[in-house]
């Protein structure tokens, strides 16, 4: 299972409490984790990524493994510790304004 | 017995505010959708209980809302949460996508930028909802980059009505400093097909055919600012106002001057008379009389605030030109607040009530058609809009 922490705010969106697990089928990039957190909690679409285009809403920002994975392709293998679940992969919204 | 809800947008949230017919004691709820900026809430004429909130953020776009019960409880339309692949229907609630189709969208794809070159239309939020007056299903939305949508399945699913960006004169559609938005949006209660929208700064359409086609109705402004202060299009329009047994009657709050028309916006005259300062946002118009007009002066385009320090409506009982100052219960010295356009309702009870909220964070509230106001609330985060259900 692939381990997400989304920020406060998608959380509430989502109706979710704490990190989320979800089963991602097949090669684990940044696409599929998010195509499966869309499709198991719809409210999301268009919240991280642009619903036509997929492009990254532009105050969010993607890590895993202390490392910023914002700018790798969205079809880029994730670092093995996010496929066995050792570790989280995070959205985080930058801090601005507010 | 009667009793009305007052629908509150703020910048942090959502709020509504409850009281029986003699409003003068107020139950408030809220937040809901806390840290969110709501620019807009409504609830259906046809079913009061069914209300629609516009939830947007800089971080995460745009949500659409509904509640069933008058706002005790909500969901994003279509959004539920999947337990399984194919389980429930997929979330559109928030997608709003322009229409570039070639037989109805004209690919339509810039308009008019700030510096006079040609820019991508992008969808950014939505500024207002107008559900319709007989179908609780039925819903529109203006939106920034400006464009009108509707939704016939209680907001799961939105289309763009393309023949108002299509119409011909979209790519001279300029943004004015809050944005290119549509915000204000009037469905003639006498006759369902015909549509008013108004657009900052394009200016004010009708349609006479449910939205398929559309006009500007822009002649007899006049705004200072553009190089040809008459032009068709390029106006300031802030906000437009109607009354449901005059729907011909329409007054106008433009970026400078109030301005009246008598034949459904195709001819305006201005109306703007004794008013200390023409420039505002809001306009209403008085719930039994349709040339009862209330705007709240704004001192100017540079300094979005009150003038004198003062906190005074503007009351016309002759269809503008002669206004007088209503000023008992509102602040009459070191006022500095706001009024944006959404911000001013009337109910529908006798006599009428009258609300408005200002970016200090107070809702006032008249229960006697303007004559003395009180605070239901004061500390809200920046209200953004305020709209009022008269409840049986």
């Amino acid at each position: 299972m692939i381990r997400v922490v989304l920020p406060p705010h998608l959380r509430t969106l989502a109706r979710l409490t704490g990190e989320l697990q979800l089963d991602v089928p097949g090669p684990v990039t940044r696409a599929t984790i998010l195509d499966a957190l869309e499709a198991r909690y719809p409210m999301l679409r268009g919240t991280i990524r642009d619903h036509v285009t997929a492009q990254r809403r532009p105050f969010l920002r993607f890590f895993a493994c202390e490392r910023d994975l914002t700018h790798e392709p969205a079809d880029a293998p994730l670092p093995e510790a996010v496929v066995s679940g050792a570790e989280p992969f995070l959205v985080i919204g930058a801090i601005a304004g507010g | 017995m009667s009793g009305v809800r007052v629908l509150v947008g703020t910048r942090k949230g959502a709020f509504v505010l409850t009281a029986d017919g003699k409003r003068t004691r107020w139950d408030v709820s809220g937040p809901q959708f806390a840290g969110w900026e709501v620019y807009h809430m409504k609830g259906s004429p046809a079913d009061p209980n069914r209300l629609y909130a516009s939830q947007s953020s800089g971080w995460f776009g745009q949500v659409i809302q509904r509640s069933c019960d008058g706002g005790k409880t909500w969901e994003a339309p279509g959004g539920g949460i999947t337990t399984a692949p194919g389980g429930m229907p997929a979330g559109e609630s928030n997608k709003f996508v322009y229409d570039t189709t070639a037989g109805t969208g004209k690919p339509l794809t810039t308009h008019q930028w700030y510096d006079g070159t040609q820019h991508p239309w992008e969808f950014k939020r939505v500024w207002h909802l107008e559900p319709s007056l007989a179908d609780p299903d039925t819903v529109y939305a203006g939106v920034e980059d400006a464009a009108l949508f509707r939704s016939t399945d209680g907001a799961k699913t939105w289309q763009e009505l393309a023949g108002l960006r299509g119409h011909g004169t979209g790519p001279q559609w300029q943004p004015g400093a809050g944005g290119m938005c549509l915000h204000t949006i009037l469905v003639d209660p006498t006759n369902p097909r015909r549509i008013y929208v108004a657009i900052s700064a394009a200016g004010a359409f009708r349609s006479d055919d449910a939205g398929q086609t559309w006009k500007p109705i822009n002649r007899g402004l006049h705004s200072q600012f553009l190089p040809y202060p008459t032009a068709e299009i390029g106006h300031c329009v802030h906000r437009l106002a109607l009354h449901r047994s005059r729907p011909g009657l329409l007054f106008m709050q433009k970026h400078w001057d109030v301005m009246r028309s008598d034949d459904a916006g195709d001819s305006w005259r201005e109306v703007s008379g004794n008013l200390p300062t023409d420039f505002g946002f809001v306009i209403d118009v008085h719930a039994h009389e349709p040339e009862t007009v209330y705007v709240l002066p704004i001192k100017s385009d540079a300094e979005h605030f009150v003038p004198e320090g003062k906190l005074r409506v503007y009351r016309s009982k002759r269809g503008g030109t002669e206004w007088e100052a209503l000023t008992k219960g509102l602040p009459q010295r070191d006022c500095y607040v706001n009024v944006l356009r959404d911000a001013m309702a009337v109910d529908a009870l006798d006599p009428c009530g009258v609300y408005f909220g200002t970016t200090g964070g107070q809702v006032y509230a008249s229960a006697d058609a303007g004559d003395s106001w009180a605070p239901i609330v004061r500390d809200l985060p920046a209200v953004l809009s305020v709209e009022v259900q008269t409840l049986a």
